[in-house]
């Protein structure tokens, strides 16, 4: 038995053979059962390390060759399987609640493996490959074949693919630059075409108009799904670029354009999002602000930085579970999520509007919710580095902050003498309380995940050391 | 493969990366597209041995005929090319010629970057991902959307078979080929639905 059969090819057929399961309970407990049993197989069982079952002899091994090529999982990624695969669990779980188990538990278990493809490959710059083959399943979860498909879905599917040819060649490029170290023109290249590449991968400013369209297309739940799974693995495939080559990673420049980019997504995100009438939109410019903090971890002293980057992969998990969850719910509910439609929503469905809030609160690193812990602290470590930065990203979060008090005033703002009349199922309000506990379980005790952090910046070898 | 082949093979992509903007039957895209992927294939050989390289041409005619199948089971009216400009054949028409311009100037420089593949290998891949990138600025078509990005993918094939030899990113990129034609033709059909899921 190897590593990469357990996390990598048996999640991919157990995905085949849900897709003839049309029961969503069933599916949503079978595949989040499945994640949960992975995630805490990566968390409690070391690999290649030789244990004890009964009369039997048991070891995983850490690789697999296919092709003449390398997947490997090596005993340092553990925990990062048990983060990915649980955060994958909380999506599956929450599907029946979202009435959208058939396509997300199905397709989301071949994705959420692929993605772990990506980290596992050797050489590291195939990862562009299982990237690309990720996204190609994603269009048919994004939109039903009954339902004509939008712009947002074709402009995410151009984008994402022309990502994979930047990322290959650059990945070339970048081992001829190891191999010449003083030649600069070809190292500005080749970190031009990386940087084109994660561009286009991670949706930095400005090729990130399909997330919009999408939240507006499509189920928020699912995007919810695919705006955590792919911005979270790409950065810590992004950071492996940075821990193998020692010359990028000690560049000033590509340390000022992350910063850059990072402080474009915030900014963006933030004063976009604030501008904003539709609830869907709200959250996809929340998402692209997410994505800027982890590039601007990304930017700081490694040491500092990558605990930090670590830390913001829990909160913004449980952020988006919950944030897309809400919205799918109050979508049910409503003709369309424009503000006028959404008005006095909460009379409706309460948790699902308090739901929204919190965890776009949390996003806006409102102090007691799970996104403040590692916002501050990367606040914190960037006004040591950049007054300015840190100015910026203050204001990207006041733009958030706005967006979320103009959401709460809308939702809100019933008729007088409204009843409430709760429409939100059993299992909705189950999954909401949980999510809306979990997120300031995560706000008040952030040590609490620290069992799954504290090894993650082991699995680079010279990031974070 | 001799090199008078190899430019026989750009003249060829140049005719059908053109032919593929212009072309406003289904059906002469698809010809067209079939027949880039020969040309791709001869520009391959260029690097790679026979076996391999005709793995491309293969997958090729597979995806067009993926695409080909999946819209002739479609009505003509629901898949109505977009009205919208630019449409003129006489834009279209100068806008290749700016690419290719554009491709003849920065030949050389990429040529010398990519470990001199060769000018007949660098142009016929400059070609077709420029013919591609302009396919994808002029249209919102289903179809015309996946034709371009297979045609660009396949440049980018041509020039990084010069640099990688390997078995895996061969299969890999050759899955990635068949499963956009399969993603094309996912959306060729749900755009022949009627319904639309509200904002």
């Amino acid at each position: 038995m190897n590593a990469p059969t357990i996390w990598i090819v048996a999640p991919i057929l157990f995905a085949i053979l849900l897709l003839f399961i049309t029961n969503q309970r069933a599916l949503s407990i079978l595949g989040g059962s499945f994640a949960i049993g992975l995630a805490l197989i990566a968390q409690f069982v070391p690999i290649e390390a030789a244990m004890r079952v009964g009369a039997y002899s048991l070891k995983i091994d850490s690789s697999l060759t296919i092709l003449g090529r390398v997947l490997i999982i090596p005993p340092t990624e553990g925990s990062l399987l048990a983060l990915i695969y649980g955060a994958a669990a909380l999506w599956f779980f929450g599907a029946e609640a979202a009435k959208s188990a058939t396509r997300i538990v199905p397709f989301g278990l071949m994705i959420t493996p692929l993605m772990v493809a990506s980290i596992a490959v050797e050489p590291f710059l195939y990862a562009a490959l299982f990237i690309e083959m990720a996204i190609l399943i994603a269009v048919p979860l994004l939109t039903s074949i009954y339902t004509s498909p939008g712009r947002g879905v074709v402009r995410f599917l151009i984008y994402q693919t022309l990502a994979m040819p930047f990322i290959l060649l650059a990945g070339w490029l970048l081992a001829g630059v190891e191999a010449s170290p003083g030649d600069l023109a070809l190292a500005a290249q080749s970190a031009a075409i990386l940087g084109m590449g994660f561009a286009f991968l991670l949706a930095i400013f400005p090729l990130y108009n399909w997330v919009p369209l999408l939240m507006e297309e499509t189920s928020p739940f699912i995007v919810g799904f695919l705006l955590w799974i792919l911005p979270t693995i790409t950065i810590i495939f992004g950071a492996g670029f940075l821990d193998r080559y020692s010359w990028l990673r000690s560049s000033p420049q590509l340390i000022i354009a992350l910063r850059s980019a990072g402080l474009l997504m915030v900014v963006t995100g933030g004063l976009w999002a604030a501008f904003q009438n539709h609830l869907g939109r709200i959250m996809a410019y929340g998402a692209i602000a997410e994505t800027g903090f982890s590039l601007l971890a990304l930017s700081l002293d490694s040491r500092l930085g990558i605990p930090i980057l670590f830390l913001l992969i829990p909160a913004r998990a449980l952020g988006l579970a919950v944030w897309s969850l809400s919205l799918t719910v109050i979508k049910e509910n409503v003709e369309t999520m424009r503000f006028a439609a959404a008005q006095g929503i909460l009379r409706i469905t309460p948790l699902a509007g308090a739901g929204m809030v919190l965890a776009a609160l949390s996003t806006s690193a409102f102090p007691l919710l799970a996104g403040f812990p590692a916002r501050l602290a990367l606040w914190e470590n960037l006004a040591r580095v950049s007054i300015s930065g840190a100015l910026w990203m203050g204001i990207g979060i006041i733009g958030l902050l706005t967006s979320v008090f103009r959401s709460l005033a809308v939702i809100s703002m019933a008729e007088e003498y409204t009843t409430w009349e709760l429409r939100e199922s059993p299992t909705q309000v189950f999954m909401l309380g949980l999510g809306m506990i979990g997120l300031f379980v995560l706000g008040l005790f952030p040590q609490t995940v620290q069992y799954f952090l504290s090894n993650l910046p082991a699995m680079f070898e010279h990031l974070g050391r | 493969m001799a090199v008078p082949f190899a430019w026989i093979a750009v003249a060829v992509i140049l005719i059908t990366s053109v032919g593929l903007l212009l072309a406003r039957d289904w059906r002469w895209s698809i010809t067209l597209l079939s027949i880039q992927y020969i040309a791709m294939f001869v520009l391959t050989l260029q690097h790679w041995p026979l076996g391999m390289a005709s793995v491309k041409v293969v997958v090729g005619w597979m995806a067009a005929a993926i695409l080909g199948m999946t819209r002739s089971g479609l009505s003509d009216e629901n898949l109505a090319e977009e009205n919208t400009w630019p449409r003129g054949r006489l834009f279209r028409i100068f806008a290749a010629v700016i690419v290719l311009i554009i491709v003849i100037g920065v030949t050389p420089s990429v040529d010398t970057i990519m470990a001199d593949a060769g000018f007949a290998v660098t142009t016929g891949s400059l070609l077709l991902i420029g013919m591609g990138l302009l396919h994808l600025g002029i249209t919102t078509h289903i179809l015309r959307v996946t034709i371009g990005l297979m045609t660009i993918l396949s440049g980018f094939e041509i020039i990084y078979s010069a640099v990688e030899g390997s078995v895996l990113v061969a299969a890999l990129l050759a899955v990635i080929t068949l499963g956009l034609a399969l993603v094309g033709s996912y959306l060729l059909i749900a755009s022949n639905s009627k319904e639309t899921e509200p904002a």
